[in-house]
């Protein structure tokens, strides 16, 4: 029961996160910054207005936001709270878990070249170039800490993580997969040194390029959906740093909470401490996660 | 020797229209060239539909087109003109530089340039010899921006990218066509016009009350810069000496201007690569200038202050200190939001070798002011062809040699350095001859001619008036540096990251309206 309860809280709490980093951000460059609650009240105002629909769409353009949002949520379920297993715990769920990202993707990406804009369509072949190379680093990352617990479920491997710890001789290990898993999170959250989500100019976008038609309730499913996915990928990337070594009582819960919130700090530090990388660079930067984490399973198969 | 044929004049130096030499047209295509080999730039190339002699007498069937170069090296301007009737052979196959301007020629006056491999019009308005027209369009047919044809390249995987008019953010309008490959720009064409307000049209019959209300709104952020270019004009024509400290606080005007739009500049260029700290900073501190120009004369953008005959506002001993210290404490800001974009790697790597244009492009496009100084070519007005306060101090020309977004970026940091000293130097050693303006008494002399230039913070603004029998104008001609650039930015497109636009773009900043007119 209490998973269940966990996993409502994340559902809940994601939009936070958007709050921590924008708020980061703020600070760091001398602005007072937007109140803490702005996503939320995003959300809200976008849920009460109307959408308008381009008669070139199709049921795909539809289609997008709201497959994406349940994919996502549906993600939310099987990433564990910590230490705490997922409602929906089973042997290889991170390839679902993947794969419902996939979903997730294909969706927005069709529903993007269904505008049949030429922006979007820039925006469709970034994106679907980007994953390409982002989801075999998150497998091999994946693969790779699976390999180190013997575990094949997520809560499995967490929970054999934040048991064990991953000792001074597999510390090479943590941080080859950690690393990796903290560029998938920038790069699948459309953040510096990325994407940049405040940018304006629709030439340099990649993920906000796609949603440029979208607008009321399915605006707000996309943007509600963009913060489970920080939850999701943040909840993996802390799930494998394990801060301490957290029991499954609240307190452990509050501990993660507390992760989570530490690593929206940091994802703001680092958009406040850098540019953006240049569009043709963002593929190396890419293939260099997927060259860690498959040097990372290389490490524990040895 | 083919350069005599060509008036020498001086900056703001009235010319009468009988020593103006009109040439024939083959006689003024040698000499325009001529020039030019020589190092002349193209400052202004326009029609009047007159003919010139010892005066101007207006004429429907002739147009008289006048040439204006600059000549750095011996700081002077060279100006000439020729008749021709409904055609006459191209200067652009000889001088690139003159394609918009004949461009501008044809829409305006309907005269065709024989042999101008790009024929459109620029700012799609009807032309202004009724009757004429070089596109054969329909009378009553509407012109709309926009509607032409576009360079275009074929291919299976080639793609085109249309941004504009609307765009997103609070910027002007305007209207791109990108021909990509992929992400890599093949070439890219900008069509204006949407801001076209016929202000060239509106100043024949000056100088009166409104004109200059139309010069300070020509461009909203070169205030200063084309305020007093017009008033350098209207006091030569008056014969009219203004005091060495109005001077000298319009030089500081100009300067301030050139601090609060570069500095904005730096912190746009940060946030389009997203480096927040520099792009936040220099928000605030581009409105600390503007500040200090509303510290003289109540107004931020320092509208009413330059007026023919002097300056409206006058700086005492008080506003003196306060702009002192603001200046110091502002300095110091951009001092460290400019040397964070320098010391940070990742924009460094997103700055270099974006965008780059080469020094020989460079002068074959004629592009003047940053983006001509980040080539390695050293232009400024301040320097060649110094009026006004300059002439005793002339900041030095900061260049830079790579061509790039750097480059243009770094100008900038550099000429904020220069305006620093420069206005601190002026503020503190003000001279003592009053500053108030009085219109100048005397009225503008008839038929002559004057070019004022000045070094405005985009680049060089040239305006030209031509006066007739009742020393009104007849002809008024605006350039603001963006109409030579706006090509500068094309070429520097070229085989580039389409991502990378936005960059290159801000790295110019050109002006809609300015172009428009």
């Amino acid at each position: 029961m209490s998973s269940f309860i966990f996993s409502f809280a994340a559902l809940l709490f994601s939009p936070f996160l958007l709050s921590i980093i924008n708020r980061t951000k703020a600070v760091l460059g001398g602005r007072k910054g937007a109140p803490l609650l702005q996503p939320y009240y995003d959300i809200i105002k976008l849920i009460q207005k109307g959408a308008v629909y381009s008669c070139t769409t199709t049921w795909v353009f539809k289609a997008g936001p709201a497959v994406g949002l349940a994919a996502t949520i549906i993600c939310v379920f099987i990433v564990p709270f910590g230490a705490h297993p997922a409602p929906f715990a089973f042997s290889g769920d991170f390839v679902l878990l993947a794969y419902l990202l996939g979903l997730s993707r294909f969706f927005t990406v069709s529903a993007a070249l269904d505008t049949g804009s030429s922006f979007e369509g820039m925006g469709a072949s970034r994106e679907a170039a980007f994953s390409a190379l982002a989801e075999p680093a998150l497998f091999l990352a994946l693969a790779a800490v699976a390999r180190k617990t013997g575990e094949l479920s997520l809560s499995g491997i967490f929970h054999a993580i934040s048991a064990q710890g991953w000792g001074a001789s597999s510390l090479p290990i943590a941080l080859l997969t950690t690393t990796a898993l903290l560029i998938i999170f920038l790069a699948e959250n459309a953040r510096i040194p990325v994407d940049d989500p405040n940018t304006h100019l629709e030439l340099t976008m990649i993920h906000e390029v796609m949603v440029l038609d979208h607008g009321g309730m399915d605006l707000a499913f996309i943007q509600y959906g963009a913060s489970l996915k920080l939850w999701v990928l943040g909840a993996i990337l802390m799930g494998c740093l394990a801060p301490g070594r957290p029991d499954t009582s609240w307190l452990g819960g509050a501990a993660f909470m507390g992760g989570m919130c530490a690593l929206s700090v940091l994802t703001g530090v680092i958009e406040s401490s850098m540019a953006r990388l240049r569009l043709v660079r963002v593929p190396q930067l890419l293939s260099g996660a997927g060259g860690l984490a498959a040097l990372a399973l290389i490490l524990v198969m040895r | 020797m083919s350069d005599i044929k060509l008036a020498r004049i001086k900056n703001a130096e009235p010319l009468s229209l009988d020593s103006l030499p009109i040439l024939n047209t083959r006689e003024f295509q040698d000499a325009v060239i001529a020039s030019v080999a020589k190092g002349a730039r193209l400052a202004a190339l326009f029609g009047l539909p007159a003919r010139i002699g010892k005066a101007v007498s207006a004429s429907m069937d002739i147009v008289t087109i006048i040439a204006v170069l600059i000549r750095g090296d011996k700081g002077v301007t060279e100006v000439a003109g020729t008749e021709v009737k409904d055609s006459y052979p191209a200067l652009t196959g000889h001088i690139v530089q003159a394609h918009l301007f004949e461009r501008e020629i044809a829409e305006q006056w309907g005269v065709r340039p024989e042999g101008h491999p790009w024929l459109k019009p620029i700012r799609f308005h009807k032309g202004c010899r009724p009757g004429k027209d070089v596109w054969a369009r329909p009378e009553n047919e509407e012109i709309s921006p926009g509607v032409t044809d576009f360079f275009r390249v074929e291919g299976e995987e080639v793609h085109e990218v249309a941004v504009g008019p609307v765009h997103a953010g609070i910027i002007e309008p305007g209207h791109f066509r990108f021909q990509c490959h992929g992400e890599r720009v093949f070439h890219l064409e900008i069509s204006l016009g949407y801001q076209h307000r016929g202000v060239e049209n509106a100043l024949i019959n000056g100088p009166d009350k409104r004109s200059i209300h139309y010069i300070e709104t020509l461009a909203g952020d070169t205030t200063a810069g084309h305020a007093l270019a017009y008033c350098q004009a209207v006091e030569a024509l008056c014969g009219h000496k203004i005091s060495a400290r109005a001077e000298e606080i319009r030089a500081i005007a100009l300067e301030l201007e050139r601090c609060a739009n570069h500095t904005g500049d730096l912190g746009a260029l940060a946030g389009d690569v997203g480096f927040l700290p520099t792009a936040s900073y220099c928000g605030a501190l581009r409105g600390d200038f503007l500040n200090m120009t509303a510290l003289i004369c109540g107004n931020r953008f320092g509208r009413n202050l330059i007026r023919p005959g002097g300056v409206i506002f006058d700086l005492d001993g008080i506003k003196t200190d306060e702009l002192m210290a603001r200046l110091e404490k502002t300095f110091a800001g951009v001092k460290g939001a400019a040397g964070l974009l320098w010391e940070t790697q990742s924009v460094i790597a997103r700055f270099e070798d974006t965008g780059r244009l080469s020094k020989k492009m460079c002068r074959q496009l004629g592009l003047v002011g940053v983006a001509a100084r980040a080539c390695g070519v050293p232009l400024d007005i301040r320097s060649e062809l110094p009026a006004g306060a300059y002439t005793k101090n002339r900041p030095a020309v900061c260049t830079f040699k790579t061509g790039d977004v750097y480059a243009r970026a770094y100008i900038r940091w550099l000429e904020i350095e220069r305006s620093f000293h420069f206005i601190k130097d002026r503020a503190e050693n003000l001279a003592e001859d009053g500053a108030k303006a009085g219109m100048p008494v005397n009225p503008a002399r008839n038929n002559s001619l004057v070019v004022s230039c000045v070094e405005g913070w985009r680049g060089e603004i040239c305006h030209v008036a031509i006066t007739g029998d009742d020393g009104r104008f007849v002809r008024y001609k605006v350039v603001d540096p963006s109409f030579h650039n706006w090509m500068g930015l094309q070429m520097a497109l070229r085989n580039q990251q389409i991502s990378d636009f936005p960059l290159c773009n801000k790295s110019f900043n050109l002006s809609y309206c300015g172009h428009d007119l």
